[in-house]
């Protein structure tokens, strides 16, 4: 089976590209070039350069002994929360910033859950000297304060999402708007999977230097380019897509996705997309999304503001639907608990988002000789001060 | 096969379509405001289907959106809410929404549903093209309905011209690049656009959408065109002054 996107945008039945007439144009330029572009050698040559000398690749494979010594296993941290701007975010806003300037483009937009896509972007933004526009939900603006902070530092003006949940899917739905309102100059930095084709392939393809870089760096290590599992988180799913996208047709390697679950999947208050959603349009693409029974899209709940979206990338509704990934979900306290356990046997603090990779743990047990390598997809100093209200550690 | 559509397209005049959020103000206000529109000499009239994320439209919109959904309407009940509208109603009705209710209806039983109750066509800005011809175009040609294609200043000639040839009823011209109900008056701009669309001889009629908000707008939106739609200026009337102030808002039109 391919789990690649195809000719016409789709993964399996997934994906495609549900638009307004008024985005048309904006996206079928992106669509008819963005090929030839991103593989152009200049492009490649420009892209890695900066992610070397700038971001700061290729992050450490960590071989993570007390945390292998804890749960029976051999396993390994792709740092990603070493690179510059302490996530994974800045692959993806790197290669897309060199894309907006090859097509000319002068404003850029983009939308952020808990922050670090939009610094992500206000960084490139800076580097390259174009105008940058961050739309935020209201409620992640509270909750993500640094970030906010560092967005205005960086030189963007970041746009409080008042509508809906007041949270990532509502600052995407202003992101669009935006660019509806302001076709010709503007460009849509996306910073997840999501989005019309193609640019969950785009964003996909961007972030796949993680997966290219973990082959090479287990060879070095173990012998061999195979590890047994790759673990993500997975909100909309941009760090899930670049850890899996070299293994999607390696069938040995076992790729395992955990969303958020929330207060609990039953609860009512949850973001487990897969266990909740069912196939939907969301954002211009056929994904799986949780909504109402009339179609209305659910507003959802996650601790950590970058898992808090209704719908999951179509590659990975792909991945679930067909069997090719293991999903499973964890709640808050297991994320915020898994969070604590890195924190004290390795000295590494994570994202909220990561932590919930991290909480793997106690939903599956491995077997001793199984390399498992988790995608450590962002640092926790964002966090801090979800931390302190949750550990009560002021 | 003409349907009603089609057959006011015939009537030489400038329509003057107004689009509301159905189960806005209140849930069951629906019957009601479409009874008043027509009474009140409005020619069509696009039933808003609210949907949670309406990306293509502005705040009021939004806003009318997010209030018919806590009034609790459903596509359930605007369809039971229009069970009889053809008994005291006979200028063509449009449903206009998103693509996701329909979807989780189902197209073919949002269709054959449409049929019934003697719905002539539907707007869904995010059914693509492509899509809609690969996958419903067969449906909702099954069950007489006109699926009605936006255009906006920046679609080009080339991709005008195939709309154009798969539209019936009309082509929904996006006044300018915005959301709904964003821009105030029509400049050189918007003039320059009417006018390439004229000069371009399309065998669809067209009606012009966004940015219509009185009778000086109506105007230069219908010079060139077969009619005008006005949706947030008109919600933005009966938020103001309630369902009762309908006469006055039209006669301010025209």
């Amino acid at each position: 089976m391919n789990y690649n996107v195809d000719e016409k945008g789709y993964y399996g039945e997934f994906g495609g590209a549900f638009i307004p007439e008024m985005l048309y144009p904006n996206v079928e330029e992106l669509r008819r070039n963005y090929l030839e572009i991103m593989y152009e050698e200049s492009f490649q040559k420009e892209f890695h350069q900066l992610l070397k000398d700038y971001v700061g690749r290729p992050s450490p494979l960590y071989f993570a002994k007390r945390l292998s010594e804890k749960h029976g296993c051999k396993i390994y941290l792709k740092r990603e929360d070493l690179n510059h701007t302490g996530a994974h975010k800045i692959n993806n806003t790197i290669g897309q910033i060199l894309m907006a300037q090859k097509l000319g483009k002068t404003r850029i937009i983009a939308e952020t859950g808990a922050g670090q896509h939009g610094v992500a972007t206000a960084t490139v933004c800076a580097l390259m000297g174009l105008e940058c526009i961050v739309y935020m939900g209201e409620i992640d603006i509270a909750r993500q304060a640094p970030n906010v902070a560092r967005m205005k530092m960086l030189g963007a003006e970041v746009r409080p999402a008042k509508s809906g949940s007041r949270t990532l899917k509502d600052a995407t739905n202003e992101a669009i708007r935006d660019w509806v309102n302001n076709p010709v100059d503007t460009y849509y930095i996306i910073g997840s999977a999501i989005g019309p084709h193609p640019y969950p392939d785009m964003v996909t393809r961007f972030q796949s230097i993680i997966s290219e870089e973990i082959k090479w760096q287990l060879k070095e290590k173990e012998g061999r380019e195979n590890p047994d599992y790759v673990v993500a988180c997975i909100g909309g799913g941009s760090n899930a897509a670049g850890t899996y996208y070299h293994f999607l047709h390696e069938p040995e390697v076992g790729i395992i996705a955990v969303e958020a679950a929330g207060k609990g999947i039953e609860s009512g208050e949850s973001a487990a997309t897969s266990a909740l959603g069912k196939v939907g349009i969301i954002h211009g693409c056929k994904t799986m999304l949780m909504q109402t029974v009339d179609g209305q899209i659910t507003e959802p709940y996650s601790i950590s503001a970058g898992l808090d979206y209704p719908g999951v990338g179509p590659m990975h509704s792909h991945l679930h639907t067909s069997g090719r990934a293991e999903f499973y979900s964890a709640t808050d306290d297991e994320a915020m608990a898994a969070g604590l356990e890195l924190s004290q046997l390795e000295g590494i603090i994570p994202a909220i988002e990561t932590g919930h990779a991290f909480a793997i743990f106690d939903h599956k047990k491995f077997k001793p000789d199984d390399i498992v390598v988790i995608s450590l997809s962002g640092r926790g100093d964002k966090d801090l001060s979800t931390y302190i209200d949750y550990f009560k550690l002021a | 096969m003409n349907n009603r559509i089609n057959n006011k397209l015939k009537e030489d005049e400038k329509l003057l379509s107004i689009y509301f959020t159905a189960g806005y103000p209140a849930l069951n206000d629906t019957v009601q405001i479409i009874q008043d529109l027509e009474k009140n000499g409005v020619d069509m009239i696009e039933i808003g289907l609210p949907f949670s994320d309406p990306l293509a439209d502005g705040p009021t919109i939004q806003e009318s959106s997010t209030a018919a959904l806590k009034n609790g309407m459903t596509t359930e009940i605007l369809f039971d809410q229009l069970k009889d509208i053809r008994k005291s109603v006979s200028i063509p009705l449009i449903v206009m929404g998103y693509f996701n209710p329909l979807l989780q209806y189902g197209v073919e039983a949002f269709c054959k549903k449409c049929e019934e109750i003697g719905i002539d066509g539907i707007i869904m800005p995010d059914l693509p093209l492509d899509v809609y011809q690969s996958e419903y175009e067969a449906i909702f040609k099954k069950y007489g309905l006109r699926n009605i294609f936006l255009i906006t200043p920046q679609t080009s000639d080339e991709r005008i011209r195939q709309i154009d040839k798969a539209s019936d009823g009309f082509i929904y011209m996006v006044s300018s690049a915005s959301v709904t109900g964003s821009k105030s008056g029509f400049g050189q701009e918007q003039e320059i656009y009417f006018e390439r669309i004229f000069k371009m001889n399309l065998k669809t009629p067209q009606i012009i959408g966004f940015g219509i908000k009185d009778a000086e707008t109506f105007q230069q939106a219908t010079k060139t065109t077969n009619g005008a739609i006005i949706g947030s200026a008109f919600i933005k009337h009966i938020t103001a002054k309630g369902v009762d102030a309908i006469p006055e808002f039209i006669k301010q039109i025209r």
